[in-house]
């Protein structure tokens, strides 16, 4: 018990945190952007398992990992445009064709996955980590923190990327109105359904991404379903951190830290809980945190409603 | 000061599907004019206007701007050719300020908002000059309904618009705030802009405009100048026939007390204090007015009887049994009909039929229900009966009610209290949101129940209508009602004075029952 309390569990568990957490920010902040211009899409889950299943199978055919992520992006950006389609040009009830996509996405993996890959048994190269001089020196700290891939590092990026474009640009404040009150969009002289289109894009192609780092960063090999519901722990996220992009991170963070405390705790012999127990930890976070949020005041005002024109 | 032809619109025809909403109207409009254009709902007006604007497009017709012919179905280029519009619903982001409001839209995406500074600035600049008083940096959501109308209208003027076109500006205007509007309309005129007013009320017309159109059932059927015009005859034009501005009714009759309201108190939203004490009596085959100017416990008063907000004290008995603790539903069953002040929130389901809103208080009962299930038929039947009965206009009694006109979800919804045939009828705005015909019919409507000896009180902030079918009026202010009128229009001072607050006579009121004569 007392190995709990050391720095270098402490370190550890942040390290891991950090790392847990990466493909959970991905998908949130693009499913912020999405939620921003009205459009939920609860397929992120199936997007994430197609991003992780195509970016492998890249990765495995080609051996080029930034080819590989590059195919992990566009195969989230494809099951986007499906969705896309759907829910905005059909106007199709956006909560039916998510849980299609999250169907699909579990569906044509585990199919795809048997018929040409099941054999190949060993794993692919996966991202190497960075290590960051001097800072990696640090005593404690500097290896679990300054030693990851550069996918965990970009993390750091995207909250005040994503929040420029969403805040400080003429497409991000468009796009905000799009979600809030779509007919003065339209009386404007702006497509809605365009400004819907790129926020779903943007916000399944970051899945994607998402889906990807978990065989080409994380673990070096696909598994049938091996998101593990992660999508919807990005979707309960985006609530928790009311529609914010630098919310969006630090909540993911704190999820992460859940993932990371019940990897810690499983390898601790002191510790008698049985790991089910311990495994179901991010998602009774997740049942806490959403009970927590009773203010729904900052969602989108027409999250989830098809525009339709006059 | 009017000029030269500014804009010709011709021969437009529009409809949708089986509906004819614009049959060959044509209008010309000229610089520096203000001109109105009138019609009851649904003649046409608002549909002409957005052909106007490029947001939908005419199937027949054409729309000339200073001898250009404009590009049908092109709201860019109706800005370009300085023609704008304030919409009756407005186009404001509420979650964004006044200045990311005026830019939404304009230049290209990719564009950083670097120079919001300088549109503040632009903005601070125009709005002094009109005297709007316009924050650029306050949140839309955070204002009133005037202010985010003088919004606006400043965002169109900051677009460099010189045409405006008002679609209904002071449906949701308390009266000061709609004197405010006309004169500013006054102030853009002198400045040179041209403005289309369209309106379905006649005295505001008669004030502000130099021309007017009349339009009914898509076509403009009289144009001529204000100034040799009368409200009468506007009137006439409107409706397609005389329009009774004064109310045939039985003298009043003596009946017994149907409801009686003692000391009744409650809260508001925010729990203060909103109605302070009042007792007053309905009796049968009258209709009591109370007037009052908005926000002076009305709308709490309504609730309360209504059984939507709890009483804090007093009581409300109805044919002697207390109303008062009794959940909105029991109320309902006991002979009480409600025509609520905000039917959006309270009169009906927007997304439903019209079929499932007419039996919204009685679906669980015969002869609309049976054995647990709904009676469709039954439904049906009395859906198109009422809907015959109030010529309410919809394309057909299963389509959601949401479809329909303001003034027809209105009718709508008297019809289905009236036809509960209640013994009290409590009315809040009989009026609001519907046109002069229509609003004849209803008042009528609500005439021949009087007659029929039923005890009718009616909340209303229009005096017109108070004055036009009231036996007597009760003035509230602040909670308390601090006076009793006869519906004398003679007597309009007294009341006005007394809507301010202000007793004639040192009476005490309010705590004692208000009797009649």
């Amino acid at each position: 018990m007392e190995h709990i309390l050391t720095l270098g569990f402490l370190a550890t568990t942040i390290g891991a945190t950090w790392r847990l957490a990466t493909p959970i920010i991905f998908a949130s902040i693009g499913e912020v952007v999405s939620e921003r211009a009205g459009v939920l899409n609860i397929g992120l889950e199936g997007i994430m398992l197609i991003g992780a299943f195509v970016g492998f199978w890249t990765m495995y055919e080609t051996g080029h990992l930034p080819l590989a992520f590059l195919a992990a992006v566009l195969s989230g950006v494809a099951a986007g445009l499906v969705f896309a389609l759907f829910a905005i040009t059909i106007k199709a009830n956006q909560i039916i064709v998510g849980a299609a996509i999250n169907l699909l996405g579990l569906g044509l993996t585990s199919f795809l996955f048997r018929t040409y890959l099941v054999h190949t048994g060993q794993g692919v190269r996966i991202a190497p980590a960075i290590d960051i001089p001097l800072l990696s020196g640090i005593p404690y700290f500097g290896a679990p923190l300054f030693k990851q891939n550069l996918l965990v590092y970009s993390t750091l990026l995207l909250p005040p990327i994503v929040g420029f474009l969403l805040y400080r640009t003429s497409f991000g404040l468009t796009l905000r109105a799009v979600g809030e009150h779509p007919k003065a969009v339209d009386v404007a002289g702006r497509s809605v359904a365009l400004y819907r289109y790129g926020a779903v894009l943007i916000g399944s192609g970051l899945a994607g991404l998402g889906g990807g780092y978990l065989t080409l960063a994380h673990a070096n090999q696909f598994v049938e379903g091996m998101t593990s519901g992660r999508g919807f722990i990005a979707l309960a996220v985006v609530v928790f951190a009311r529609w914010s992009p630098a919310g969006s991170f630090f909540v993911s963070l704190l999820f992460g830290m859940f993932y990371a405390l019940q990897l810690q705790l499983q390898a601790e012999p002191s510790i008698h809980i049985p790991y089910q127990a311990l495994q179901a930890m991010p998602y009774l976070a997740t049942i806490v945190a959403l009970l927590l949020v009773r203010n729904r005041m900052d969602a989108p005002a027409t999250l989830g409603v098809p525009y339709r024109k006059a | 000061m009017a000029g030269q032809t500014l804009l010709r619109i011709e021969n437009v025809h529009k409809r949708f599907g089986a509906v004819i909403a614009s049959a060959g109207a044509s209008i010309e409009v000229r610089e520096g004019e203000i001109y109105a254009l009138l019609g009851e709902n649904g003649a046409g007006k608002s549909v002409l206007m957005s052909i106007l604007c490029g947001v939908l497009t005419a199937d027949e017709g054409r729309i000339v701007c200073r001898g250009v012919e404009l590009q049908p179905g092109s709201p860019e280029e109706a800005v370009r050719r300085g023609i704008g519009m304030v919409h009756q619903h407005f186009m404001l982001v509420p979650n964004l300020t006044v200045a990311e409001n005026y830019v939404l839209g304009q230049g290209s995406p990719l564009r950083v908002l670097s120079h919001m500074k300088a549109v503040s600035a632009r903005i601070r600049e125009l709005s002094d000059k009109y005297g709007l008083d316009v924050r650029p940096d306050a949140l839309v959501r955070n204002l009133s309904v005037g202010e985010q109308q003088r919004v606006e209208i400043l965002k169109v003027l900051y677009h460099g618009i010189d045409l405006l076109i008002l679609d209904e500006p002071t449906a949701v205007l308390t009266p000061q705030e709609t004197d405010r509007l006309l004169e500013l309309l006054r102030d853009l005129v002198a400045d040179g802009k041209t403005v289309i007013f369209i309106s379905h009320k006649l005295d505001e017309v008669m004030r502000v405009s130099d021309r007017v159109s009349v339009m009914r059932d898509g076509k403009v059927v009289f144009t001529t100048d204000t100034s040799a015009t009368n409200p009468r005859e506007l009137a006439r034009m409107m409706v397609g026939r005389d329009v009774l501005m004064e109310l045939p009714r039985e003298a009043a009759r003596q009946g017994e007390i149907v409801l009686s309201v003692r000391d009744l108190a409650c809260n508001n939203e925010l729990g203060l204090p909103a109605v302070r004490g009042v007792s007053f009596d309905v009796r049968r085959n009258e209709i009591v007015g109370i007037a009052g100017v908005s926000g002076n416990g009305q709308s709490e008063l309504a609730l309360a009887m209504s059984g939507l907000a709890p009483a804090t004290a007093g009581s409300i008995r109805l044919n002697g049994e207390e109303l008062c603790g009794l959940s909105p539903a029991a109320i309902n069953r006991r002979s009480f009909a409600h025509v609520p002040e905000d039917r959006h929130k309270m009169g009906i389901v927007l997304p439903l039929p019209l079929t499932e809103n007419v039996i919204l208080q009685r679906y669980n009962r015969p002869p609309f229900s049976a054995r647990g299930l709904l009676r469709s038929r039954a439904v049906e039947d009395h859906t198109r009966d009422l809907v015959q009965r109030f010529k309410v206009k919809a394309r057909d009694i299963d389509v959601p009610i949401q479809t329909l006109s303001g003034g027809n979800q209105q009718k709508l919804v008297v019809a289905r209290e009236l036809a509960r045939h209640p013994d009290f009828l409590l009315i809040n705005q009989l009026t609001r949101g519907i046109d002069i015909g229509a609003m004849e019919f209803v008042m009528q409507e609500v005439l021949k129940q009087r007659e029929a000896g039923k005890a009718i009180l009616l909340i209303s902030t229009e005096l017109e209508e108070l004055f036009a079918i009231c036996d007597r009026i009760l003035v509230i202010y602040e909670g308390r009602i601090i006076g009793e009128m006869p519906p004398d229009r003679s007597r309009l001072d007294e009341i006005g004075l007394l809507m301010a607050g202000k007793e004639p006579s040192a009476r005490s009121a309010g705590s004692e029952p208000v009797r009649v004569h």
